[in-house]
Protein backbone atom coordinates (compact mmCIF):
# COMPACT_ATOMS: atom_id res chain seq x y z
CA UNK A 1 0.00 0.00 0.00
CA UNK A 2 2.79 2.50 -0.46
CA UNK A 3 1.38 6.04 -1.39
CA UNK A 4 4.17 6.50 -3.87
CA UNK A 5 3.15 3.78 -6.28
CA UNK A 6 -0.61 4.67 -6.42
CA UNK A 7 -1.40 5.41 -9.73
CA UNK A 8 -2.73 9.53 -10.08
CA UNK A 9 -5.50 8.34 -12.32
CA UNK A 10 -6.83 6.22 -8.89
CA UNK A 11 -6.83 9.12 -7.16
CA UNK A 12 -10.20 11.42 -6.36
CA UNK A 13 -8.29 14.69 -5.14
CA UNK A 14 -9.81 16.52 -2.27
CA UNK A 15 -9.52 20.42 -1.87
CA UNK A 16 -9.94 23.05 0.32
CA UNK A 17 -13.43 23.82 -1.51
CA UNK A 18 -14.06 20.97 -4.12
CA UNK A 19 -13.12 17.24 -5.13
CA UNK A 20 -11.73 16.73 -8.07
CA UNK A 21 -11.86 13.60 -10.57
CA UNK A 22 -14.19 12.14 -9.28
CA UNK A 23 -16.09 10.09 -11.44
CA UNK A 24 -14.53 6.54 -12.44
CA UNK A 25 -13.12 6.69 -16.44
CA UNK A 26 -11.82 3.31 -16.98
CA UNK A 27 -13.68 3.06 -19.89
CA UNK A 28 -12.63 1.73 -23.86
CA UNK A 29 -12.72 4.29 -26.05
CA UNK A 30 -11.98 7.05 -22.58
CA UNK A 31 -7.73 7.38 -23.32
CA UNK A 32 -6.80 7.16 -26.98
CA UNK A 33 -4.72 4.10 -27.67
CA UNK A 34 -5.22 2.39 -24.37
CA UNK A 35 -7.59 -0.70 -24.14
CA UNK A 36 -9.79 -0.63 -21.06
CA UNK A 37 -12.24 -3.23 -22.48
CA UNK A 38 -13.50 -6.17 -19.96
CA UNK A 39 -10.65 -8.61 -19.42
CA UNK A 40 -11.56 -11.29 -16.35
CA UNK A 41 -7.71 -12.50 -15.51
CA UNK A 42 -6.52 -8.61 -15.29
CA UNK A 43 -9.82 -8.04 -12.29
CA UNK A 44 -8.64 -11.36 -10.93
CA UNK A 45 -4.95 -10.11 -10.87
CA UNK A 46 -5.51 -6.76 -9.64
CA UNK A 47 -8.58 -7.29 -7.18
CA UNK A 48 -7.78 -7.67 -3.69
CA UNK A 49 -9.91 -8.25 -0.78
CA UNK A 50 -8.67 -8.30 2.83
CA UNK A 51 -10.21 -8.97 6.14
CA UNK A 52 -9.01 -6.18 8.56
CA UNK A 53 -10.25 -7.05 12.02
CA UNK A 54 -13.48 -9.15 13.06
CA UNK A 55 -15.31 -8.98 16.45
CA UNK A 56 -18.78 -11.03 17.38
CA UNK A 57 -20.71 -8.23 15.81
CA UNK A 58 -18.77 -6.29 13.58
CA UNK A 59 -16.29 -6.53 10.44
CA UNK A 60 -13.64 -4.67 8.31
CA UNK A 61 -12.74 -5.78 5.46
CA UNK A 62 -11.10 -4.02 2.11
CA UNK A 63 -12.08 -4.54 -1.23
CA UNK A 64 -9.78 -2.97 -3.90
CA UNK A 65 -9.71 -2.80 -7.19
CA UNK A 66 -13.63 -3.03 -8.12
CA UNK A 67 -15.90 0.02 -9.40
CA UNK A 68 -17.89 1.71 -7.16
CA UNK A 69 -21.13 0.31 -8.59
CA UNK A 70 -19.98 -2.84 -7.81
CA UNK A 71 -19.10 -2.25 -4.35
CA UNK A 72 -22.54 -0.26 -3.93
CA UNK A 73 -24.24 -3.17 -5.21
CA UNK A 74 -23.34 -5.19 -2.57
CA UNK A 75 -23.55 -2.34 0.56
CA UNK A 76 -26.94 -1.94 -1.02
CA UNK A 77 -28.09 -5.71 -0.93
CA UNK A 78 -26.61 -6.34 2.80
CA UNK A 79 -28.40 -3.13 3.81
CA UNK A 80 -31.81 -3.82 1.56
CA UNK A 81 -32.03 -7.92 -0.10
CA UNK A 82 -30.31 -10.31 2.43
CA UNK A 83 -33.44 -11.84 4.17
CA UNK A 84 -34.33 -12.20 7.95
CA UNK A 85 -37.08 -13.06 10.08
CA UNK A 86 -38.64 -10.80 12.44
CA UNK A 87 -42.10 -10.23 13.82
CA UNK A 88 -44.93 -8.79 11.49
CA UNK A 89 -48.48 -9.56 12.79
CA UNK A 90 -49.04 -9.36 16.28
CA UNK A 91 -52.38 -10.11 17.71
CA UNK A 92 -53.10 -8.69 21.13
CA UNK A 93 -55.42 -10.44 23.65
CA UNK A 94 -55.02 -7.98 26.29
CA UNK A 95 -52.81 -4.74 26.63
CA UNK A 96 -53.51 -2.94 29.60
CA UNK A 97 -50.25 -0.98 30.17
CA UNK A 98 -49.32 2.97 29.51
CA UNK A 99 -47.79 1.40 25.90
CA UNK A 100 -50.57 1.65 23.08
CA UNK A 101 -50.99 -2.09 21.13
CA UNK A 102 -49.56 -0.40 17.54
CA UNK A 103 -46.24 1.45 19.55
CA UNK A 104 -45.55 -1.99 21.20
CA UNK A 105 -46.48 -3.86 18.37
CA UNK A 106 -43.75 -1.96 16.05
CA UNK A 107 -41.13 -2.13 18.64
CA UNK A 108 -41.83 -5.98 18.77
CA UNK A 109 -41.25 -6.19 14.98
CA UNK A 110 -37.90 -4.20 15.68
CA UNK A 111 -36.57 -6.89 18.45
CA UNK A 112 -33.60 -8.91 16.06
CA UNK A 113 -34.45 -12.61 16.50
CA UNK A 114 -31.72 -15.49 15.77
CA UNK A 115 -33.38 -17.73 13.32
CA UNK A 116 -31.64 -18.74 10.63
CA UNK A 117 -33.56 -17.87 7.20
CA UNK A 118 -32.85 -20.84 4.94
CA UNK A 119 -34.79 -22.49 7.28
CA UNK A 120 -37.91 -20.47 6.62
CA UNK A 121 -39.44 -19.74 3.33
CA UNK A 122 -40.88 -16.44 2.26
CA UNK A 123 -44.31 -15.74 3.10
CA UNK A 124 -46.13 -14.16 0.29
CA UNK A 125 -49.35 -11.81 0.80
CA UNK A 126 -51.69 -14.28 0.24
CA UNK A 127 -50.01 -17.51 1.61
CA UNK A 128 -51.90 -18.99 4.76
CA UNK A 129 -49.32 -19.33 8.01
CA UNK A 130 -47.72 -22.75 7.62
CA UNK A 131 -45.04 -24.06 9.73
CA UNK A 132 -42.24 -23.02 7.04
CA UNK A 133 -43.27 -19.77 6.74
CA UNK A 134 -44.33 -18.46 10.16
CA UNK A 135 -43.00 -18.99 13.65
CA UNK A 136 -45.57 -18.45 16.67
CA UNK A 137 -44.74 -16.54 19.42
CA UNK A 138 -46.71 -15.99 22.70
CA UNK A 139 -46.18 -13.32 25.24
CA UNK A 140 -48.18 -13.56 28.20
CA UNK A 141 -47.34 -11.21 31.30
CA UNK A 142 -48.60 -9.67 34.35
CA UNK A 143 -47.02 -7.32 36.93
CA UNK A 144 -47.95 -7.71 40.43
CA UNK A 145 -47.03 -6.55 43.83
CA UNK A 146 -44.22 -8.52 45.40
CA UNK A 147 -44.95 -9.61 49.17
CA UNK A 148 -41.69 -10.20 50.00
CA UNK A 149 -40.13 -6.55 48.63
CA UNK A 150 -37.78 -5.30 51.28
CA UNK A 151 -39.39 -2.84 53.51
CA UNK A 152 -38.93 0.98 52.24
CA UNK A 153 -37.56 0.40 49.03
CA UNK A 154 -38.46 2.47 46.05
CA UNK A 155 -37.00 0.27 43.66
CA UNK A 156 -39.75 -1.12 40.63
CA UNK A 157 -37.84 -4.62 40.51
CA UNK A 158 -38.18 -5.00 44.19
CA UNK A 159 -41.46 -3.67 44.59
CA UNK A 160 -43.29 -5.61 41.82
CA UNK A 161 -43.02 -8.98 39.87
CA UNK A 162 -42.73 -8.45 36.10
CA UNK A 163 -42.25 -5.25 36.49
CA UNK A 164 -40.71 -4.80 32.90
CA UNK A 165 -41.75 -6.72 29.34
CA UNK A 166 -38.65 -8.15 28.51
CA UNK A 167 -37.48 -9.27 25.21
CA UNK A 168 -36.50 -12.44 26.74
CA UNK A 169 -40.66 -12.99 27.65
CA UNK A 170 -41.02 -13.88 24.30
CA UNK A 171 -41.97 -17.54 23.86
CA UNK A 172 -42.07 -19.64 21.42
CA UNK A 173 -44.68 -22.37 20.29
CA UNK A 174 -43.35 -25.13 18.04
CA UNK A 175 -45.66 -25.81 15.24
CA UNK A 176 -45.98 -28.81 13.04
CA UNK A 177 -42.01 -30.04 12.11
CA UNK A 178 -40.10 -26.87 13.52
CA UNK A 179 -39.62 -28.67 16.61
CA UNK A 180 -36.93 -30.79 14.71
CA UNK A 181 -36.26 -28.04 11.88
CA UNK A 182 -35.02 -25.91 15.31
CA UNK A 183 -33.57 -27.84 17.51
CA UNK A 184 -30.37 -27.18 17.79
CA UNK A 185 -31.17 -23.13 17.71
CA UNK A 186 -34.28 -22.08 19.75
CA UNK A 187 -35.89 -19.32 17.88
CA UNK A 188 -35.42 -16.69 20.90
CA UNK A 189 -34.41 -12.77 20.61
CA UNK A 190 -30.55 -12.45 20.22
CA UNK A 191 -30.82 -10.05 22.81
CA UNK A 192 -32.84 -11.30 25.87
CA UNK A 193 -32.71 -8.11 27.91
CA UNK A 194 -34.08 -5.45 25.74
CA UNK A 195 -37.08 -3.66 27.56
CA UNK A 196 -40.24 -3.41 25.55
CA UNK A 197 -42.54 -2.18 27.78
CA UNK A 198 -42.70 -1.07 31.53
CA UNK A 199 -45.74 -2.74 33.89
CA UNK A 200 -47.51 -1.75 37.09
CA UNK A 201 -49.41 -3.84 39.20
CA UNK A 202 -52.67 -4.92 38.18
CA UNK A 203 -51.28 -4.25 33.93
CA UNK A 204 -50.85 -7.24 31.59
CA UNK A 205 -49.85 -7.95 28.15
CA UNK A 206 -51.10 -11.18 25.86
CA UNK A 207 -50.73 -11.38 22.88
CA UNK A 208 -49.59 -13.64 19.79
CA UNK A 209 -46.86 -12.76 17.36
CA UNK A 210 -46.03 -14.06 14.15
CA UNK A 211 -42.56 -13.83 12.61
CA UNK A 212 -42.04 -14.39 9.24
CA UNK A 213 -38.97 -14.07 6.51
CA UNK A 214 -38.80 -10.88 4.65
CA UNK A 215 -36.11 -8.02 3.18
CA UNK A 216 -34.93 -5.10 4.33
CA UNK A 217 -36.49 -2.96 1.12
CA UNK A 218 -40.02 -3.94 2.90
CA UNK A 219 -38.99 -3.20 6.33
CA UNK A 220 -35.82 -1.67 7.82
CA UNK A 221 -36.58 -4.57 10.93
CA UNK A 222 -35.98 -7.28 8.07
CA UNK A 223 -32.27 -5.58 8.00
CA UNK A 224 -29.75 -8.13 9.03
CA UNK A 225 -27.18 -5.39 9.58
CA UNK A 226 -27.08 -2.21 11.79
CA UNK A 227 -24.98 -0.17 9.86
CA UNK A 228 -23.12 -1.56 6.23
CA UNK A 229 -21.32 1.29 4.82
CA UNK A 230 -17.71 2.00 2.90
CA UNK A 231 -14.96 4.74 2.84
CA UNK A 232 -12.11 5.44 0.56
CA UNK A 233 -8.69 5.06 1.43
CA UNK A 234 -7.53 8.22 2.24
CA UNK A 235 -4.16 9.52 0.71
CA UNK A 236 -2.19 12.09 2.25
CA UNK A 237 1.24 13.23 0.18
CA UNK A 238 3.38 15.46 1.91
CA UNK A 239 5.26 17.84 -1.09
CA UNK A 240 7.41 20.06 1.00
CA UNK A 241 9.18 19.04 4.27
CA UNK A 242 6.97 20.86 7.49
CA UNK A 243 9.14 22.75 9.26
CA UNK A 244 9.97 20.82 12.64
CA UNK A 245 9.00 23.82 14.54
CA UNK A 246 5.14 23.23 12.78
CA UNK A 247 5.41 19.27 13.56
CA UNK A 248 3.40 18.89 16.38
CA UNK A 249 0.58 21.24 14.81
CA UNK A 250 0.66 19.57 11.30
CA UNK A 251 -0.06 16.25 13.52
CA UNK A 252 -2.90 17.31 15.13
CA UNK A 253 -4.43 18.77 11.94
CA UNK A 254 -4.92 15.09 11.44
CA UNK A 255 -6.51 12.14 13.40
CA UNK A 256 -4.53 10.41 16.05
CA UNK A 257 -1.48 8.11 14.22
CA UNK A 258 -1.93 9.37 11.36
CA UNK A 259 1.10 11.73 11.28
CA UNK A 260 4.92 10.36 12.60
CA UNK A 261 7.19 12.84 14.02
CA UNK A 262 10.57 11.23 14.19
CA UNK A 263 11.49 12.30 18.03
CA UNK A 264 15.08 12.72 17.20
CA UNK A 265 15.26 14.81 13.35
CA UNK A 266 11.49 16.01 14.01
CA UNK A 267 10.65 15.04 10.19
CA UNK A 268 7.33 14.34 9.59
CA UNK A 269 6.26 11.62 7.52
CA UNK A 270 2.65 9.55 7.28
CA UNK A 271 2.00 6.43 8.52
CA UNK A 272 1.15 3.76 5.94
CA UNK A 273 -0.06 1.81 8.28
CA UNK A 274 -2.69 4.27 9.87
CA UNK A 275 -3.35 6.24 7.41
CA UNK A 276 -6.68 4.44 6.80
CA UNK A 277 -8.05 5.98 10.09
CA UNK A 278 -7.89 9.68 8.62
CA UNK A 279 -11.17 10.93 8.67
CA UNK A 280 -9.81 13.76 5.68
CA UNK A 281 -11.47 16.25 7.81
CA UNK A 282 -9.19 18.82 5.63
CA UNK A 283 -8.10 21.04 8.44
CA UNK A 284 -4.39 21.26 7.31
CA UNK A 285 -6.17 23.01 4.39
CA UNK A 286 -7.34 25.69 6.67
CA UNK A 287 -3.56 27.00 7.92
CA UNK A 288 -1.57 29.11 5.73
CA UNK A 289 1.14 28.11 6.83
CA UNK A 290 0.73 24.58 5.10
CA UNK A 291 -0.40 26.05 1.78
CA UNK A 292 0.71 23.64 -0.63
CA UNK A 293 2.87 21.36 1.61
CA UNK A 294 0.23 18.23 1.37
CA UNK A 295 -1.78 17.07 -0.83
CA UNK A 296 -4.72 15.22 0.03
CA UNK A 297 -7.00 12.82 -1.79
CA UNK A 298 -8.72 9.29 -1.88
CA UNK A 299 -7.95 6.24 -3.53
CA UNK A 300 -11.11 5.44 -6.03
CA UNK A 301 -11.01 2.25 -5.95
CA UNK A 302 -9.94 1.04 -2.53
CA UNK A 303 -12.86 0.66 -0.61
CA UNK A 304 -13.36 -0.15 3.61
CA UNK A 305 -16.23 -1.56 4.03
CA UNK A 306 -17.73 -1.61 7.73
CA UNK A 307 -20.40 -4.45 8.50
CA UNK A 308 -22.28 -4.19 11.78
CA UNK A 309 -23.90 -7.52 12.26
CA UNK A 310 -27.63 -7.72 14.31
CA UNK A 311 -29.71 -10.60 14.33
CA UNK A 312 -28.92 -14.18 13.40
CA UNK A 313 -25.35 -13.96 10.42
CA UNK A 314 -22.20 -13.87 12.11
CA UNK A 315 -20.82 -10.64 10.44
CA UNK A 316 -18.25 -12.41 8.33
CA UNK A 317 -21.37 -14.11 7.04
CA UNK A 318 -23.48 -11.29 5.57
CA UNK A 319 -20.90 -10.77 2.63
CA UNK A 320 -20.89 -13.93 1.41
CA UNK A 321 -24.99 -14.11 1.70
CA UNK A 322 -24.93 -10.50 -0.33
CA UNK A 323 -22.79 -12.20 -3.08
CA UNK A 324 -25.09 -15.41 -3.06
CA UNK A 325 -28.28 -12.98 -3.81
CA UNK A 326 -26.53 -10.63 -6.45
CA UNK A 327 -25.45 -13.83 -8.31
CA UNK A 328 -29.64 -14.83 -7.80
CA UNK A 329 -30.82 -11.76 -8.85
CA UNK A 330 -28.09 -12.06 -12.16
CA UNK A 331 -28.96 -15.19 -12.85
CA UNK A 332 -32.74 -14.15 -12.70
CA UNK A 333 -32.56 -11.69 -15.08
CA UNK A 334 -30.14 -13.46 -17.26
CA UNK A 335 -32.64 -16.11 -18.08
CA UNK A 336 -35.02 -13.95 -18.70
CA UNK A 337 -32.57 -12.19 -21.25
CA UNK A 338 -32.50 -15.26 -22.85
CA UNK A 339 -36.08 -15.96 -23.18
CA UNK A 340 -36.58 -12.49 -25.33
CA UNK A 341 -33.15 -13.66 -27.47
CA UNK A 342 -35.50 -17.15 -27.96
CA UNK A 343 -38.23 -14.86 -28.75
CA UNK A 344 -37.05 -12.58 -31.33
CA UNK A 345 -35.00 -15.25 -33.06
CA UNK A 346 -38.50 -17.08 -33.58
CA UNK A 347 -39.81 -13.77 -34.69
CA UNK A 348 -37.33 -13.43 -37.00
CA UNK A 349 -37.47 -16.78 -38.57
CA UNK A 350 -41.20 -16.39 -39.13
CA UNK A 351 -40.76 -13.09 -40.78
CA UNK A 352 -38.69 -15.22 -43.12
CA UNK A 353 -40.92 -18.02 -43.65
CA UNK A 354 -44.01 -15.49 -44.61
CA UNK A 355 -41.43 -14.23 -47.35
CA UNK A 356 -40.39 -17.50 -48.84
CA UNK B 1 -50.98 -12.73 -9.57
CA UNK B 2 -47.85 -14.15 -9.83
CA UNK B 3 -45.85 -14.71 -13.33
CA UNK B 4 -48.01 -11.97 -14.90
CA UNK B 5 -44.86 -9.90 -15.22
CA UNK B 6 -42.32 -9.89 -17.24
CA UNK B 7 -38.73 -9.45 -15.92
CA UNK B 8 -37.90 -7.97 -18.64
CA UNK B 9 -39.63 -5.75 -21.28
CA UNK B 10 -38.33 -4.76 -24.80
CA UNK B 11 -40.03 -1.05 -25.25
CA UNK B 12 -37.98 1.04 -27.89
CA UNK B 13 -35.70 -0.57 -30.23
CA UNK B 14 -34.31 -1.04 -33.65
CA UNK B 15 -35.47 -4.11 -35.64
CA UNK B 16 -31.72 -5.59 -35.30
CA UNK B 17 -31.78 -5.04 -31.55
CA UNK B 18 -28.56 -2.95 -31.74
CA UNK B 19 -30.56 -0.13 -30.20
CA UNK B 20 -32.59 -0.92 -27.63
CA UNK B 21 -34.15 -0.13 -24.08
CA UNK B 22 -34.79 -2.49 -21.72
CA UNK B 23 -37.11 -2.20 -18.82
CA UNK B 24 -36.07 -4.63 -16.22
CA UNK B 25 -38.73 -5.06 -13.28
CA UNK B 26 -37.81 -5.76 -9.47
CA UNK B 27 -34.70 -4.12 -10.05
CA UNK B 28 -33.35 -0.72 -8.97
CA UNK B 29 -29.83 0.82 -8.85
CA UNK B 30 -27.60 -1.83 -7.28
CA UNK B 31 -28.31 -3.95 -10.63
CA UNK B 32 -28.76 -0.86 -12.59
CA UNK B 33 -25.54 0.63 -11.96
CA UNK B 34 -23.14 -2.42 -11.66
CA UNK B 35 -24.83 -3.34 -15.15
CA UNK B 36 -24.50 -0.52 -16.75
CA UNK B 37 -20.92 -0.01 -15.23
CA UNK B 38 -20.37 -3.78 -17.15
CA UNK B 39 -21.54 -2.96 -20.17
CA UNK B 40 -20.01 0.69 -20.60
CA UNK B 41 -16.35 -1.86 -20.81
CA UNK B 42 -17.53 -3.34 -23.94
CA UNK B 43 -15.81 -1.72 -26.42
CA UNK B 44 -18.74 -2.49 -28.96
CA UNK B 45 -21.29 -0.22 -26.72
CA UNK B 46 -21.43 3.11 -28.44
CA UNK B 47 -23.85 4.26 -25.55
CA UNK B 48 -25.45 2.62 -22.13
CA UNK B 49 -27.27 4.26 -19.44
CA UNK B 50 -30.12 3.43 -17.04
CA UNK B 51 -32.73 5.55 -15.21
CA UNK B 52 -35.22 4.61 -12.23
CA UNK B 53 -38.29 6.33 -14.13
CA UNK B 54 -40.52 6.55 -11.39
CA UNK B 55 -39.49 5.95 -7.37
CA UNK B 56 -43.03 4.40 -6.78
CA UNK B 57 -42.43 2.14 -9.83
CA UNK B 58 -40.07 -1.03 -8.97
CA UNK B 59 -38.08 -0.83 -12.90
CA UNK B 60 -35.35 0.50 -13.98
CA UNK B 61 -34.90 1.31 -17.52
CA UNK B 62 -31.95 0.07 -19.40
CA UNK B 63 -30.43 1.93 -22.92
CA UNK B 64 -28.10 -0.05 -24.85
CA UNK B 65 -26.46 1.33 -28.05
CA UNK B 66 -24.24 -0.66 -30.38
CA UNK B 67 -21.68 0.08 -33.21
CA UNK B 68 -21.67 -2.30 -35.82
CA UNK B 69 -25.28 -3.30 -35.69
CA UNK B 70 -24.14 -5.63 -33.19
CA UNK B 71 -27.29 -6.98 -30.98
CA UNK B 72 -27.47 -5.63 -27.15
CA UNK B 73 -29.11 -8.29 -26.38
CA UNK B 74 -25.97 -10.27 -26.70
CA UNK B 75 -23.96 -7.76 -25.07
CA UNK B 76 -26.90 -7.52 -22.50
CA UNK B 77 -26.31 -11.14 -21.52
CA UNK B 78 -22.39 -11.34 -21.57
CA UNK B 79 -22.62 -8.38 -19.24
CA UNK B 80 -24.49 -10.50 -16.87
CA UNK B 81 -22.16 -13.12 -17.11
CA UNK B 82 -19.06 -11.18 -16.52
CA UNK B 83 -21.00 -9.53 -13.32
CA UNK B 84 -22.09 -12.91 -12.24
CA UNK B 85 -17.85 -13.50 -12.75
CA UNK B 86 -17.41 -10.64 -10.97
CA UNK B 87 -18.90 -11.68 -7.72
CA UNK B 88 -17.66 -15.18 -7.68
CA UNK B 89 -13.97 -13.43 -7.67
CA UNK B 90 -14.92 -11.32 -5.22
CA UNK B 91 -16.83 -14.24 -3.03
CA UNK B 92 -13.59 -16.37 -3.54
CA UNK B 93 -11.25 -13.57 -2.49
CA UNK B 94 -12.87 -12.77 0.27
CA UNK B 95 -13.24 -16.65 1.55
CA UNK B 96 -9.77 -16.80 1.02
CA UNK B 97 -9.00 -13.77 2.90
CA UNK B 98 -11.09 -15.07 5.79
CA UNK B 99 -9.83 -18.54 5.94
CA UNK B 100 -6.13 -17.38 6.43
CA UNK B 101 -7.06 -15.54 9.27
CA UNK B 102 -4.45 -12.95 9.02
CA UNK B 103 -6.46 -10.61 11.14
CA UNK B 104 -7.14 -8.64 14.27
CA UNK B 105 -10.07 -10.76 16.34
CA UNK B 106 -11.19 -7.92 19.15
CA UNK B 107 -14.27 -8.67 21.39
CA UNK B 108 -17.24 -6.22 21.46
CA UNK B 109 -18.63 -4.73 24.27
CA UNK B 110 -22.37 -5.37 24.27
Amino acid sequence: MPSETVDSRRLVGVLAERVTNVSSNDFPGHYPGEDHSWDLTNFQKNLTVKVQRLSQHSIDFDIVGVDASIANAFRRIMIAEVPTVAIEQVFVWNNNTVIVDEILAHRLGLVPLNVDPSLMIMKGPDDPPTDQNTLVFHVDITCERNPKAPKGTLNPHELYINSEFLSSHLTWTPAGEQEEVFADNKPAPTNSNIVLAKLRPGQQINMELHAVKGVGKDHAKFSPVATASYRLLPQIKIIKPIPPSKAEKFQKCFSPGVIKIDPRTQEVSVDEKNVRNDTVSREVLRHPEFAGSVELSRVRDYFLFNVESEGPYAPERILPEAIKVMREKLAVIRQAAEALRDKSTTIDSDVVMTDS
Amino acid sequence: MAETVEKIKLLKSSPDLSTATYQIHDESHTIGNSLRWMLMKNPKVEFCGYSVPHPSENVINVRIQMYDNVSSLDALISALDELDKVCETVEDGYLASLREGKFERWVERT
